[in-house]
């Protein structure tokens, strides 16, 4: 099996994988990065949201090989500043149910937001519609994204 | 905050633990409870019930017997002790117990688990402040009645003396427990009421939540299982070379369920596992589709059924001007793809099983777990671990067997991981049904009679009791005890078999009966030229609580504003689970398409906990009915379960939700359920809705128009 040096929320792993594996398992069962939530494994649920050079993908469907010297973030990286506003809007407006589906929720917003912090409400719609959510919260993160982007307003 | 004090006091409590086990219990209200054999009472914790511990520190812990789900269990559960407690919120620490008899009943099911603690946990709360009190009183040589508790002290009113929680618990500790102390009056309630957030939000959002698939213990495995596409097929045999030879794989043995792959990842697990070739003996239902079970409903369509109410004559010869209505309602099987896949971690070494599980019914699966190992049951420990959702598929063990079994054959921990796929056909499926409504209205309006024959499987006669009487058919819930006032009414059902494993799903039964009678209350208004949410009211009594969230329902609403064309609105009511329900539901309809605008959801549950955590119950329940309504459809080919992902077995979308508009009745009736009772008049509403604005009368689910 190749090594593969990754650089994960600013920092350097170095991984012994199978070429083909997806990024979700090497963050999950090598790194131990457990907050890229395994949903449906096809890019259907969004789960596994995770940035790659600041673009928001579906890490269940990106190869490790495919990966480079691209930087990627996991929910993991952006928690290390638990003061950005989505995580407090989301705290405020309780959006969360099971919260299984909540990183790969805030990775898209915010992978969405750090590219245009103004998105109109069809970039919005585009963007998180592809995010399932079993529990239902889709109204509170509408609200909690109306507030977000209000406020930038 | 609430973390870092999580992590000191729990420490503080395992050197507390260390001295000596044991402490002192309430054994009147707890079932079962059993510590108290334990005779070694710690005089540095003060433990009233299985629910509560306070050590010398003053650390208060609260231990949560039902499983998190996602309903938020874990915050309302301590809300109840810490009212009754006079306790700070925030100090509050709280534990995830394990699978243990002496807690009662841990089934997290059946919307109970605040109904049915609200007394033990009140009561916990309040026998512990009446002992402190006592304590304090004692030590201070002045009577209780000159002392009071507050966030955590007990104070002296004669001179403001304190004494903190944990100073007095060695004292309270050798106390005898009172019986039958006083509850708070509602109107005295700080806590219960308000919208305290909840306990573990932070943590899932910062991905540090640890769900089950996210534990790892020590020299663990990963598990894969191939299991046989047809329902009920077996392995004739297997060759598991291929497999052998990927990279990473472990071990391969056969268990009940299948052909297991052990490997030192889970994709290594999940590529071993595809590479399995296995014989199957496809079974005794290898043929069967959904038509062939849809035969079998349609053929009980035409019989009477057993009925468990009859009221009047529903067969009374028709009267002049009587306008009869009759219809046939459908609903195929569904099933509830939580996000995370079932998983369980099993550590099966020296005649002992460990087990990590994310189960609705944990002490099930210390026995399904214990049976299928040959183990005694005190030989099987299973830790309770969050769910990244469960809507009753965490009711069934099958996953914490399974991965006994592996861990056994193969000496290994390991931790099994569903795919999406096997998520989706080895699922236990809400059953499919048919619904024979006849009714008829009298010429100048009003209800003359109302039958209902119900087909469908039995979850209880299918599983646990084949000789299950038809008076106690659980197709019956939500078909019987209507309190509408109509003067003939005949309510029966009929069960079929059917080789599809059935169980229960969020509102069981009240996922379709609703359905099909809110639906046909409907046809029959239209039939009598009333509106329909008028044409309810007057049948309902005064003194009714479903009427009043029926009144409140189209108050709030704006029921009968006038809507452009292609809008409609529905109405639909239910109780259940101690509850009451009323929901209207607005809908454009274009092209064929329907857009759902907005709900309006009324609930009556008495006495409401946390209403932030019940209006996200509501909300929750309106996206998981429209799932359900608009796309949920399991069918069967030759004998296994065709849906295998989202793409195939879709869920409602950010963009198809909409907006929830939640009231709820602020009385201090009995605590009512919360997790189920938006569910079942999500369907009526919605398809009374589109018939409002089309003309056109949605019978069978999901809904499909043009």
């Amino acid at each position: 099996m190749p090594n593969y040096t990754l650089t994960i929320n600013k920092r350097k792993y170095t991984v012994k994988v199978d070429a083909g594996t997806p990024l979700l398992w090497v963050l999950r069962d090598s790194l131990g990065l457990t907050g890229t939530k395994y949903g449906c494994g096809e890019a259907i649920c969004g789960c596994c949201t995770v940035h790659m050079d600041g673009k928001a993908e579906r890490s269940c469907v990106l190869n490790v090989e495919d990966i480079g010297e691209s930087s990627i973030t996991t929910i993991e990286g952006l928690a290390e500043n638990p003061d950005h506003p989505i995580f407090k809007t989301w705290i405020d407006f309780e959006v969360s149910q099971c919260g299984y589906c909540q990183p790969g929720q805030i990775m898209t917003l915010a992978a969405l937001l750090e590219q245009n912090p103004k998105p109109s409400r069809e970039e919005i719609d585009n963007a998180m519609d592809s995010v399932l959510c079993r529990c239902g919260t889709y109204h509170r993160i509408r609200n909690a994204i109306d507030k977000l982007t209000e406020e930038k307003k | 905050m609430m973390e870092d004090l999580n992590k000191t006091s729990r420490r503080e409590f395992i050197k507390v633990v260390a001295l000596s086990g044991g402490g002192l219990f309430l054994a009147s209200f707890v079932p079962l409870q059993n510590l108290s054999a334990d005779p070694d009472d710690d005089p540095k914790i003060f433990a009233p019930s299985v629910y509560l511990r306070i050590d010398s520190n003053g650390v208060v812990t609260v231990i949560v017997h039902r499983s998190e789900l996602g309903q938020g269990v874990k915050t309302a559960l301590p809300m109840l002790i810490a009212e009754e407690l006079e306790v700070e919120w925030e100090k509050i620490v709280i534990e995830q117990a394990d699978a243990d008899p002496k807690y009662g009943d841990q089934t997290t099911g059946g919307s109970t688990s605040i109904r049915t603690s609200w007394d033990p946990y009140r009561l916990t709360g309040a026998t512990a402040r009446v002992m402190l009190i006592t304590a304090a009183a004692s030590k201070w040589n002045v009577s209780a009645d000159n002392c009071f508790a507050e966030n955590g002290f007990v104070i002296n009113k004669l001179n403001n003396e304190k004494l903190s929680y944990g100073d007095l618990v060695e004292e309270a500790s050798k106390l005898p427990v009172p019986q039958n102390v006083k509850l708070k009056d509602p109107k005295d309630f700080k806590l219960i009421g308000k919208r305290i957030h909840r306990v573990d939000t932070p943590d899932k959002l910062y991905g540090k939540a640890k769900f089950g698939i996210d534990i790892v213990i020590p020299g663990a495995c990963y598990a894969a299982l191939s299991r046989c596409p047809s329902i009920g097929g077996k392995v004739k045999s297997f060759d598991a070379v291929k497999a052998k030879s990927l990279p990473g794989v472990i071990d391969v043995v056969q268990i009940s369920n299948g052909v297991a792959v052990v490997a030192d990842s889970t994709w290594h697990a999940f590529n071993g596992r595809d590479a399995l070739v296995i014989e199957w003996d496809y079974g005794p239902n290898a043929k069967i589709n959904t038509e062939d079970i849809r035969n079998e409903l349609i053929k009980q369509t035409k019989t009477e059924g057993f009925a468990w109410e009859n009221k009047g004559d529903i067969n009374k010869e028709i009267v002049e001007g009587e306008k009869v209505t009759e219809a046939v309602y459908e609903v195929p099987f569904i099933t509830h793809a939580p996000l995370e896949p079932m998983n369980c971690i099993a550590r099966v070494e020296n005649g002992k099983a460990e087990l990590w599980a994310g189960s609705q019914t944990p002490q099930d699966a210390r026995t399904s777990v214990a049976k299928a190992l040959g183990f005694n049951e005190d030989s099987v420990t299973v830790h309770i671990v969050l769910s990244g959702g469960a809507f009753g598929r965490r009711l069934v063990n099958d996953f914490a067997v399974e991965a006994a079994e592996i861990s056994k054959a193969t000496g290994k921990p390991i931790k099994l991981t569903w795919t999406r796929e096997e998520d989706m056909k080895f699922s236990w499926y809400r059953p499919l049904s048919m619904h024979v409504l006849k009714g008829s209205v009298s010429g100048n309006g009003k209800p003359l009679k109302f039958s209902h024959h119900v087909i469908a499987p039995s979850i209880i006669q299918m599983r646990f009791y084949r000789e299950l009487p038809p008076k106690d058919y659980d197709i019956k819930e939500g078909t019987v005890g209507l309190e509408y006032n109509i003067p003939n009414m005949r309510i029966a059902g009929t069960t079929i078999e059917t080789h599809v494993p059935i169980s229960w799903l969020r509102s069981v039964y009240h996922t379709q009966n609703p359905f099909a009678v809110e639906s046909f209350i409907d046809e029959l208004a239209y039939a009598a030229d009333k509106d329909p949410y008028e044409f309810r009211r007057d049948m309902l009594p005064d003194d009714s609580r479903l009427k009043n969230v029926l009144n409140v329902a189209a108050e709030k609403s704006g029921w009968g504003k006038k809507l452009p064309k292609g809008k409609g609105m529905g109405i639909a009511i239910l109780a259940c689970y101690d509850s009451y329900n009323a929901q209207v539901a607005e809908v454009t309809v274009e092209d064929n398409k329907v857009k759902v605008d907005r709900y309006t959801v009324v609930i009556d549950c008495g006495i409401v906990v946390n209403p932030d955590i019940m209006e996200n119950q509501m909300q929750g329940a309106i996206a998981f009915g429209l799932s359900a309504a608009l796309k949920g459809e399991i069918t069967i080919k030759n004998g296994g379960v065709e849906q295998s992902n989202y793409d195939d077995y879709p869920i409602l979308t950010y963009n198809e939700m909409p907006v929830v508009d939640v009231h709820y009745i602020r009385n201090n009736f009995r605590v009512g359920g919360v997790g189920e009772v938006g569910i079942g008049a999500c369907a009526p509403a919605l398809c009374n809705a589109i018939f409002a604005a089309t003309g056109k009368r949605i019978r069978r689910l999901p809904v499909r128009l043009g």
